[in-house]
């Protein structure tokens, strides 16, 4: 055992001479500014481990070495980004990270690279299936009629509708909102996401009722044919003056703010690598590109590296572009 | 009560007790009536809770900008192994940068499984070999192999890493008593009962986000009983040997490491074997900090609702638990067998022709992946997956039996499990501090009392009362079903060996597929809340008491039970009246350790939307507040200390009293 890695470590060195002196001035010059790997974090959902491998293939391309470490979504942004275990992280959405960004903000160690391109949307869902029953749905006010909201009950809810919100720490103000809307329903909230997925999943195959609350960009919305429920649109005074809107004592009688998607990075990145920051900074994606792809992987089983492949191949004068 | 009231007889103590509880159980009953003019008694006022979350954080922050030098220079120095184990396992050697870079192949998959099969030749024979060569192909038939490997490079740098740090704690402790009862034995009980989630972001922010930091996290985790067979196994040798070693006139160190700790080697590899279970009990954790690996694809698949694949994943898990469990187990029975000094031989093939034959095997396939890549990854034409099966098969259920579950889970959620919520949040935590402390009083002493009250106290003045018994409530129906569950099919294992061989394996994977992979698809059956978390708390909790009193009573001397047959006993009263109270301490400890095991699926159990103190847990961690996270982490810990050394005082009497 000793002896094996004795031998390897030789070889590497070995190796690592040979290759030290085939660099040509040529190639130093095209070589990166640091020669530490970028780090770039990968989350637990698909479309930002899509847009990490896409970003990580692109520096590569340049140059760059690229690590992925698997990172905790909310929390890296005032752990890994402050201090560098992470360089970057690309999807933090206003819609759930609004208050961990503020956080991250505060620090002054991070840096917010921009918008990533696709909006994040958020509200209340129902599969199409449940128009039978409520016929004027997607309209809001269609839940305030007790027979509409009495066929979303299960025994415990009952009368009252079920709603199946997101995680606790993910809360879009789900309570409040029905208490300012005096909408006949009960909030359940799921642990995680994909508890409440699996729980669509199966009321859907049985067509049986279901209310929950779903996000978009997801391969839920492609999969599952329903709509969104429309709540009086968002605005900032909904969720801090009470005056406005339906209700003229409560706060938040509207639907729930869309936002952007941003892109973080550790704000050590700019000195350290200079062109790949250049290039994180402008990367974008279309919304549309990015659910298609995220369906590829999800529902048709295509491994992230190839798609992502596929995308650097297509868009090479883009990312030529972001690196000038 | 009153059951155990006719059943005595005339025991003035007994009696006494009797009547003290009676007033005590009035006295909180009052208490509880008179809550709208003394509301503080039964909740805690939000006012006087003591910012114990705030205080912790505050520390963090210190240690943070003051000690991050130490830590920091700590995951560089654990980082060099350990990248050095990732590489060649999992992910190739790479030297040089960008468009220069040399890559240095990992070792082979063929090479890998043939030193898996020769090892297990080299330990245990054909049948071993080929348990344990058959686990490393099935993981990379299923197309695990990338995943599966970097869980082994962590697990075979953690795994030294605690037996080594174990062993030198167990050493102190054994050595010193004071630091023993004062350092070593709190800290372990708080090791083992503290989540793990709890500690996550302290270890994010001191260690980084990196493999090291969960290799420090499956660390904390799996090293106390290591350190725990240490000092059994150093108490346990027999003072003829020590007096031995003394008169041979060996010095203090020859004697503890050329006499003693070989002596104790058979109660140490059982540590180690247990190091290693716990070790793969964290791949889903430790991925979230970093690792990756077969916990991550866990994880990953269950976000995309890939139910099989999610399965797949946790099997692989398992395949590799029992590689290793079966390796290490053997390991421990050769040497307790103690081997004979062979003459040593010049060359090495001679001495370790296993060993020998696998660096070959191994060098040759690696070299071979290069030319030929079918030997450097699993080629996809020979993987194949049962995913779709899986999937399939829960949709089935789904459609099928849905609405049977469904009256069923009502039932349960609005008779049973609403009313025993709505009385354990109720409860004035005043009068649970009170009840617990005199509990403790009776079964052991004013010592025991005073530390079971201090501890709920604890759970009440940070604020957590209310969850806190949630916790409480969960655990407490999840045990109890479990052990109703368990102990029958414990007796039952422990009358037949043949049903006994059926339930082996079952509970050895209930133990080690991780509780997220069977979660998810019990969700789709019985929804998002407390029913859910029951069963999967269940599934996992059961496993000890089946265990326990399996062994209890199967360890019952036989001389016994055959002086209950001349006796003229029927099978009937061997079993009631000689074996069953004989087994009963070791079937308590198998409902102590359920009752600890439903505690620890309190984390897991959140993820499906329980309000207690794993969703407490859950917030912390994604607030990054590491001082909430410790709290709550502190009061789950608390939970399971207090019962388990009200537990045990019950145990020691009742044992005190079998004679």
């Amino acid at each position: 055992m000793l002896f094996r890695s004795y031998i390897s470590k030789l070889l590497m060195s070995a190796v690592a001479l040979a290759t030290l002196s085939l660099l040509t001035p040529s190639a130093r010059a095209a070589a990166p500014e640091s020669n530490d790997p970028i780090k770039i974090a990968l989350f637990d959902w698909t479309s930002v481990n899509l847009n990490a491998k896409i970003l990580g293939g692109i520096l590569e391309k340049l140059g760059y070495t690229v690590e992925y470490p698997t990172a905790d979504y909310l929390s890296s942004l005032t752990t890994g980004l402050t201090n560098g275990d992470l360089d970057v992280g690309l999807e933090f959405w206003d819609t759930t990270a609004g208050e961990a960004m503020k956080a991250s903000d505060a620090t002054g160690q991070t840096e917010r690279l921009g918008k990533l391109g696709p909006k994040a949307k958020e509200e209340w869902w129902f599969p199409e299936y449940m128009k039978a029953k409520c016929p004027t749905l997607p309209d809001w006010h269609a839940l305030l009629d007790p027979t509409c909201a009495a066929s979303f009950s299960t025994a415990e809810t009952a009368p009252k509708g079920r709603y199946l919100g997101g995680p606790v720490t993910w809360e879009g103000f789900d309570d409040e909102r029905i208490a300012a809307l005096k909408l006949p329903f009960t909030v359940i909230h799921a642990g995680t996401d994909a508890a409440m997925f699996a729980e669509l999943d199966s009321a859907y195959q049985r067509k049986a009722p279901i209310m929950l609350w779903i996000y978009s960009p997801h391969w839920a919305p492609a999969k599952y044919k329903g709509e969104w429920v429309q709540f009086p649109e968002y605005t900032p005074e909904c969720y801090n003056d009470p005056k406005w809107g339906v209700n003229p004592d409560a706060k938040y009688d509207c639907g729930k703010p869309h936002g952007e998607i941003w892109k973080y990075s550790w704000n050590g990145m700019k000195d350290k690598w200079p062109i790949a920051y250049k290039v994180a900074k402008a990367y974008t994606i279309d919304t549309d590109e990015l659910n298609k792809m995220s369906g590829e992987i999800d529902l048709d089983g295509k491994k992230p590296e190839d798609v992502a492949a596929a995308w650097i191949a297509a868009h090479e004068a883009d990312w030529k572009a972001w690196a000038q | 009560m009153t059951v155990t009231a006719s059943a005595s007889e005339p025991r003035p103590p007994l009696q006494r007790w009797l009547l003290v509880w009676a007033v005590a159980l009035a006295a909180v009953l009052v208490l509880f009536l008179l809550q709208s003019s003394l509301p503080w008694a039964v909740n805690y006022p939000a006012e006087a809770v003591v910012p114990v979350a705030d205080w912790v954080s505050a520390l963090m922050g210190w240690i943070k900008s003051n000690l991050s030098w130490l830590t920091r220079s700590i995951t560089a120095v654990l980082g060099v192994p350990l990248d050095f184990a990732l590489n060649l396992l999992a992910k190739n050697f790479k030297i040089g940068h960008g468009a220069d870079t040399v890559v240095l192949p990992r070792l082979s998959w063929v090479g890998v499984c043939a030193a898996a099969f020769l090892a297990g030749h080299a330990v245990g024979g054909r049948k071993l070999s080929l348990l344990v060569g058959g686990c490393f192909l099935y993981i990379a038939l299923f197309g695990q192999w990338t995943s599966a490997m970097l869980t082994l490079a962590l697990i075979s740098i953690a795994v030294p890493f605690c037996i080594v740090t174990g062993l030198f704690a167990g050493i102190w402790a054994w050595r010193k008593p004071w630091a023993e009862r004062l350092v070593v034995s709190p800290a372990l009980d708080l090791m083992q009962t503290i989540p793990t989630f709890a500690y996550l972001i302290p270890m994010l922010l001191l260690f980084g986000n990196s493999p090291v930091s969960a290799m420090i996290a499956t660390a904390i985790f799996a090293t106390p009983p290591m350190v725990r067979a240490t000092m059994l196994g150093l108490s346990r040798v027999p003072s003829e040997v020590d007096d031995f070693s003394e008169m041979a006139g060996c010095t203090a160190r020859q004697k503890l490491w050329r006499v003693l700790l070989p002596s104790a080697r058979p109660t140490l590899m059982v540590g180690v074997n247990q190091v290693i279970m716990l070790a793969l009990n964290m791949v889903i954790i430790a991925s979230m900090i970093g690792a990756g690996g077969l916990g991550y694809d866990v994880l990953l698949a269950l976000r995309a609702l890939k139910v099989g694949e999610a399965m797949e994943a946790g099997l692989a898990i398992v395949a590799l638990a029992i590689a290793l469990d079966r390796l290490s187990q053997a390991i421990a029975h050769k040497q307790a067998k103690g081997h004979i000094h062979q003459a040593a031989s010049r060359s090495l093939w001679r001495r370790y022709p296993n060993l020998t034959l696998a660096i070959a095997i191994l060098a040759v396939t690696t070299l071979l992946g290069l030319f030929l890549p079918a030997f450097a990854a699993v080629p996809k034409a020979i993987t194949f997956t049962t995913a779709p099966l899986w999937k399939a098969a829960v949709n089935w259920v789904t459609i099928n039996f849905f609405d049977i579950i469904e009256a069923f889970r009502v039932a349960l959620i609005l008779n049973v499990l609403n009313p025993v919520r709505a009385f354990c949040e109720g409860f004035p935590w005043l009068g649970a501090v009170f009840l617990l402390g005199l509990a403790g009083y009776q079964l052991s002493g004013l010592r025991l009392a005073a530390l079971v009250a201090a501890l709920t106290a604890f759970c009440a003045i940070t604020g957590l009362w209310e969850k806190t018994m949630a916790t409480v409530y969960l655990c407490g129906i999840s045990a109890f079903i479990a052990c109703l569950i368990g102990i029958p099919i414990g007796l039952m294992a422990a009358r037949s060996d043949r049903f006994e061989k059926i339930v082996t394996p079952i509970i050895d994977t209930l133990q080690v597929l991780p509780s997220f992979c069977f979660i998810i698809p019990v969700v789709m059956l019985f929804r998002v809340g407390d029913v859910t978390a029951m069963i999967a708390t269940v599934a996992f909790a059961v496993v000890p008491a089946i265990r326990y009193t399996n062994h209890g009573i199967r360890q019952v001397p036989p001389a016994l039970i055959e002086a209950a047959k001349v006796s003229g006993c029927t099978p009937r009263q061997t079993f009631f009246r000689v074996q069953l109270p004989l087994a009963l301490p070791e079937i308590m400890l198998g409902v102590n350790q359920t009752i600890l095991m439903a505690l620890a699926m309190i984390i897991i159990c959140a993820m499906v939307g329980t309000r207690d103190l794993g969703q407490e847990v859950f917030i912390a961690l994604s607030k990054a507040d590491s001082g909430r996270g410790i709290v709550a982490g502190l009061a789950i810990a608390f939970i399971g200390i207090v019962a388990d050394r009200l537990f045990n005082a019950w145990t020691a009497k009742a044992r005190a009293r079998l004679g």
